[in-house]
């Protein structure tokens, strides 16, 4: 109870402007990216704090629902989401783009289709008719709004198609559940995917990769539209300098990233699209 | 040969270690089935305890229809491994069931796929599927579906009166023996120890036991042939039952030697008592004419003048006719002579007459007299008694030997001992010692014991040999005023 106080306290404090520099900086961390190794998120927030100067909070939630709702609230100063949350709040000009990561060189990543290792034979979504599909969020790009937008595509009704579906609130988990035999198939972020395919080969082989399709964009560092501009410019400073001190590249390195740019807003159009299609915008 | 008739050599330590065998493997065999329902019972409070944690979350979880949620619970008391294996997982997996028996979620989902029907998995499944359809579903139990190698643990999901489905927890059959064959394996090792310190122990034991009663018996068997050696005290020293026969044994051994010495005396002594007899009836008969045909002698010697061969022949007759009455006149030993009474003079007399054969041999003899004044016994017979038993004891004696005397008056009675460490007698030559002509006599006629004996028995006395530490000892005991 008392953390719901201090979170309220916190957010009066942000709202009083003169204050707001004394005030911690609160990061929402999302399952977008490998963010339940508790020791790389410490030495993460400490980089931050010694570059900035200020004491950072990381705030991680288990559902993009919960951070979209902290942000509309006000009280995330900025948020690591995915392409879905971003543009469902730039489309609400309720936040702006602060900056994306390089993955692997690339500025996009794409999607994969996996089902369990001892699926010989699907090499498609349709091929999964009235299985156990999991889907990642309600508020994913590629955990669920991708799937669901082959579907209608291929002119299927999502809501028959599969025999059942869940959430597992990760894409991590999507991995698990299909690994276990729990679904028969899952999308996932190929981002994850790599990154466990080094840290937890055990797992990955119990999976197999059936199709790939196109990707939602790097998951973007978003700033909430509270945040002043010194601050905007103060931790996007941070991050696009990051590759460059081996403390910072350090660190990406534990994130499986090559580094941050000042992302581009257009990199996401493609999701805007498939979201006003699929009427979620 | 039937078993009840063996030694107790070997029955003891055979019976006892029967019964330690049987008490070792009795008191195991208890120990073990107490040991493996309890295991069993362990089990069911394990997975109560399990299924009592799990429930009220898995009941939210269908009741938001969050798969996943459901699965992560089910997941956690299980290792994390794709497969299960039934000898190193206690559970082999966990299957939620909604109301319909179709599966909601299972640990291992390949095992038992969401929404299948639970009859539908497998045949012990079935039988599981028909027992909760029946009343059992609405409590919490275990069903043992037979034929099948697995147990089920099922718990109703409720809450409050609302039920929305059934927690089962499947566990192989098996599960508890491994941990009870550990467990038996540790209490088999120590059994066996325990057993390797008691059944030598007990083999000890027996033995001990039987060992004095065996000997004890092959003892008894030759009582009645000849007198049995006696036991040896060491061999048992416990004054229990077994200790007091021991006793009883030895006691009556002696006992039996008593008897049998007291018989030998008999015999010996009804011997010399008609060889006494014999020897003084031929004396008479022979003294009678003997004394004629000395007279007739005499006679002749002084009436008629003879030539020198015939004055020969009858002094040749005359020898010969005296040594006869010599021998005859010494077997025939007359106590009833009128003689003075003994006094201690007459012993220290004895002393300087066989003083000079004392000296000749180097001797040490040791003297004690102690009989002070007279004393009613006839004198010249004791002092021959006396000459005859110490010159014995000084021939008998080795050069620079020992020779011991002693005289006293005790209890009305007079004692004398004299003894001498040379050669002992053997048992043989100790049954013929006082009879007349001993062969142990080498330069006398032999007739020395056999005047003692057959004076001390006129006297209404004894006389005596015996063997002790060495030495010969010849006793005699004479009442005073016999003579």
């Amino acid at each position: 109870m008392w953390q719901v106080v201090v979170i309220w306290l916190i957010a009066v404090l942000c709202s009083a402007g003169a204050m707001a520099e004394s005030a911690p900086i609160r990061i929402g961390i999302t399952p977008a990216i490998v963010y339940d190794e508790y020791l790389l998120m410490m030495d993460l927030r400490h980089y931050l704090e010694k570059k900035i100067g200020r004491i950072v909070e990381l705030v991680p939630r288990n559902s993009y629902r919960e951070t979209i709702d902290l942000l509309k609230r006000d009280r995330l100063d900025f948020a690591w989401v995915s392409a879905y949350p971003y543009v469902y709040l730039h489309h609400n000009l309720q936040i702006r783009l602060l900056a994306a990561p390089v993955l692997h060189g690339r500025a996009d990543i794409s999607a994969y289709l996996i089902v369990p290792a001892g699926d010989k034979i699907t090499t498609g979504l349709p091929q999964l008719k009235g299985k156990f599909f999991a889907y990642a969020d309600p508020y994913s790009c590629t955990g669920y709004l991708v799937p669901r937008y082959e579907l209608r595509q291929a002119g299927q009704d999502v809501a028959t198609f599969f025999a059942k579906t869940f959430y597992t609130l990760g894409h991590k988990k999507l991995i698990q559940a299909v690994a276990s035999g729990l679904a028969d198939g899952a999308y996932v972020d190929s981002f994850v995917w790599d990154s466990l395919a080094a840290m937890e080969p055990v797992l990955i082989a119990q999976t197999r990769i059936a199709a790939r399709s196109k990707g939602c964009g790097p998951p973007p560092f978003v700033a909430s539209r509270k945040v002043s501009e010194r601050e905007f410019n103060a931790l996007r400073g941070v991050l696009l300098e990051m590759a460059k001190d081996p403390e910072g590249f350090r660190l990406l390195k534990r994130l499986n990233m090559d580094g941050f740019t000042v992302g581009d807003p257009k990199a996401y159009a493609e999701v805007a699209r498939i979201m006003r299609f699929m009427g979620e915008i | 040969m039937n078993p009840l008739d063996l030694s107790f050599r070997h029955k003891i330590p055979l019976w006892g270690s029967v019964l330690v065998v049987i008490t070792a493997v009795a008191v195991s065999v208890t120990l073990m089935v107490q040991t493996y329902e309890e295991l069993e019972e362990d089990l069911a409070i394990n997975m109560g305890t399990l299924a009592r944690v799990l429930t009220p979350q898995l009941f939210h979880a269908i009741l938001r229809d969050d798969v996943w949620k459901a699965y992560e619970l089910v997941r956690m008391p299980l290792r994390e491994t794709a497969t299960p294996d039934p000898h190193v997982d206690e559970i082999e997996n966990i299957v939620v069931v909604d109301n319909a028996l179709r599966v909601f979620v299972a640990a291992h989902p390949m095992a038992a796929r969401m929404r299948t029907r639970l009859e539908d998995i497998g045949p012990d499944y079935a039988i599981v599927a028909a027992r909760l359809k029946s009343a059992d579903g609405a409590e919490a139990g275990i069903i043992h579906a037979s034929g099948s190698s697995r147990m089920f643990f099922h718990t109703p999901l409720v809450e409050g009166k609302a039920k929305l489905g059934v927690l089962l927890i499947v566990v192989p059959e098996g599960t508890v023996l491994p941990r009870f064959l550990a467990i038996a394996r540790y209490g088999g090792v120590a059994g066996a120890l325990i057993l390797c310190v008691l059944l030598p122990f007990n083999w000890y034991w027996g033995r001990r036991m039987a060992e004095p009663l065996v000997q004890l018996t092959q003892r008894m068997r030759e009582v009645g042939r000849q007198l049995p050696e006696k036991l040896d005290p060491t061999l048992y020293t416990h004054r229990d039952e077994l200790g007091s026969l021991f006793q009883t044994y030895n006691k009556m051994l002696v006992e039996l030697g008593e008897k049998e010495e007291l018989e030998r005396q008999i015999v010996q002594s009804d011997r010399l008592a008609a060889l006494g007899q014999l020897a003084a009836g031929v004396a008479h008969e022979i003294n009678n004419p003997l004394g004629g045909m000395l007279m007739a002698i005499d006679t002749l010697k002084s009436q008629t003048v003879t030539d020198a061969r015939t004055a020969k022949t009858i002094a040749l007759l005359e020898r010969g006719l005296d040594q006869i009455k010599e021998t005859v006149g010494a077997l025939l030993v007359e106590a009833k002579l009128k003689s003075r009474n003994l006094s201690g003079s007459d012993i220290e007399d004895v002393l300087v007459l066989v003083l000079p054969q004392v000296h000749k041999k180097a001797l040490h003899l040791d003297w004690h007299n102690d009989v002070d004044g007279e004393t009613p016994l006839p004198a010249t017979l004791v002092r021959q008694v006396l000459i005859n038993l110490l010159l014995n004891a000084v021939h008998a004696a080795e050069y620079q030997g020992q020779v011991a005397c002693r005289v006293r008056v005790d209890g009305g009675m007079l004692r004398m001992v004299v003894a001498n460490d040379g050669k002992l007698l053997s048992t043989e030559q100790m049954s013929h010692l006082f009879e007349p002509f001993s062969p142990l006599s080498e330069d006398g006629h032999g007739l020395g014991l056999w005047v003692s004996y057959q004076i001390a028995h006129q006297l209404g006395g004894v006389i005596g040999a015996s063997r002790s530490t060495g030495c010969m000892q010849f006793s005699v005991e004479l009442p005073m005023g016999s003579g």
